[in-house]
């Protein structure tokens, strides 16, 4: 890309630097404008600042949709019906193990992406298997305790507890198991089409989207397992 | 998404780039980030679980503790992990952001507060003997 690029935002930025009054520079805003940060007169946002806008928005969506799962799951959490409450359901040692695997994993892709800032084929590759492995664990482990409560008889049709119970870390953990389908659809473009401009850009939403499940994930261990264990 | 500040015009000095193009950058201040994160992030997480397993405060008070320090984390993601910043560049992921707190707080409180209302006036409905 080696457009002059918009040579009229260039005009702009200039015109408002030199300017001896600084005339309609508000209090608001960088006192320098900036290229491409789609902000004031500098012109147009750059593509990878857009994508990530329009990546953040749809995670704020997704955060609100869970937001209405933890809603419900404090509305209906004492809505036992006479079956197990919450803290007869919860392991507090798994979810430290869960909590561990999802925080080192968002610390790992990370890592990913700062090798691929630095376009680095190799340690971008072994941080996102990294990645994907800290994440199979932590589905794995939400698995084993699903499967464990169903053994005992603890099922979402149980109460509306459960019901709130499992909607709301069954959501979570399908979104992790979701991540990691893209993660896994990750390598093979990286490796095949390399650092190519929209390859970052998905990269880049990629690891937007996995740092927010750790946030979410924040929520849950401290509203549902940390307050669950304490009530 | 803050990389570009890096890249922001000094007086005198056009930048070489186009918008879209994407730096070629060291790795190493995004390295130190994820650090800074994973440490606070660890120390927030072990306060949380050790808070709820040793109760050393007074009773009543431990789930405020929790979500302080739930918060706190939340915090640390997004300016370390997520980068949000004050920067340029991030205004808009910034307004975005109050906007969606926003929502989740009128989500979350407003149903704890009309759901709880609600199961009061319920059960006083079902308490006077026929």
């Amino acid at each position: 890309m080696s457009v002059v690029d918009f040579p009229a935002s260039r005009e702009a930025i200039r015109r408002r630097r030199e300017d001896p009054d600084r005339a309609g520079q508000g209090g608001h805003g960088p006192s320098e404008p900036v290229a491409g940060t789609g902000h004031g007169a500098s012109g147009p946002a750059s593509k990878r600042i857009i994508v990530g806008y329009g990546f953040w928005i749809f995670l704020l969506s997704d955060i609100v949709m869970f937001s209405c799962f933890f809603a419900t799951f404090a509305v209906l959490r004492n809505a036992t019906a006479g079956g197990p409450t919450i803290r007869e359901i919860i392991d507090i040692p798994r979810v430290e193990w869960e909590t561990a695997c999802l925080l080192l994993s968002s610390f790992t892709c990370g890592l990913s992406f700062a090798a691929t800032n630095a376009r680095n084929l190799l340690w971008t590759q072994v941080f996102l298997i990294v990645t994907g492995l800290l994440g199979l664990a932590f589905v794995l482990l939400e698995l084993q305790e699903f499967v464990d409560l169903a053994n005992r008889g603890i099922v979402p049709q149980r109460s509306g507890f459960l019901t709130a119970f499992f909607s709301l870390v069954g959501t979570h953990g399908l979104h992790v198991t979701v991540g990691g389908l893209w993660l896994a659809t990750m390598l093979a473009q990286v490796q095949v089409k390399g650092f190519r401009r929209e390859i970052v850009h998905r990269l880049i939403c990629f690891n937007l989207f996995w740092h927010a499940l750790d946030i979410v994930w924040v929520g849950i261990f401290t509203i549902v397992y940390l307050l669950g264990s304490i009530a | 998404m803050s990389t570009e500040q890096k890249h922001s015009l000094h007086p005198g000095e056009w930048q070489d780039s186009a918008p879209g193009d994407e730096p070629e950058d060291s790795p190493g201040h995004w390295i130190r980030s994820y650090l800074i994160g994973l440490g606070f992030a660890t120390a927030l997480t072990i306060a949380s679980f050790w808070i709820a397993a040793a109760h050393p405060i007074w009773g009543p008070a431990l789930p405020v503790a929790l979500i302080v320090l739930a918060i706190a984390q939340m915090g640390v993601h997004l300016v370390f992990f997520l980068h949000v910043t004050t920067g340029p560049d991030n205004t808009n992921n910034v307004l975005a952001l109050a906007f969606g707190v926003l929502v989740v707080g009128l989500v979350v409180l407003g149903s704890i507060w009309i759901m709880d209302h609600l199961s009061q006036n319920m059960t006083a409905y079902q308490m006077p003997p026929m």
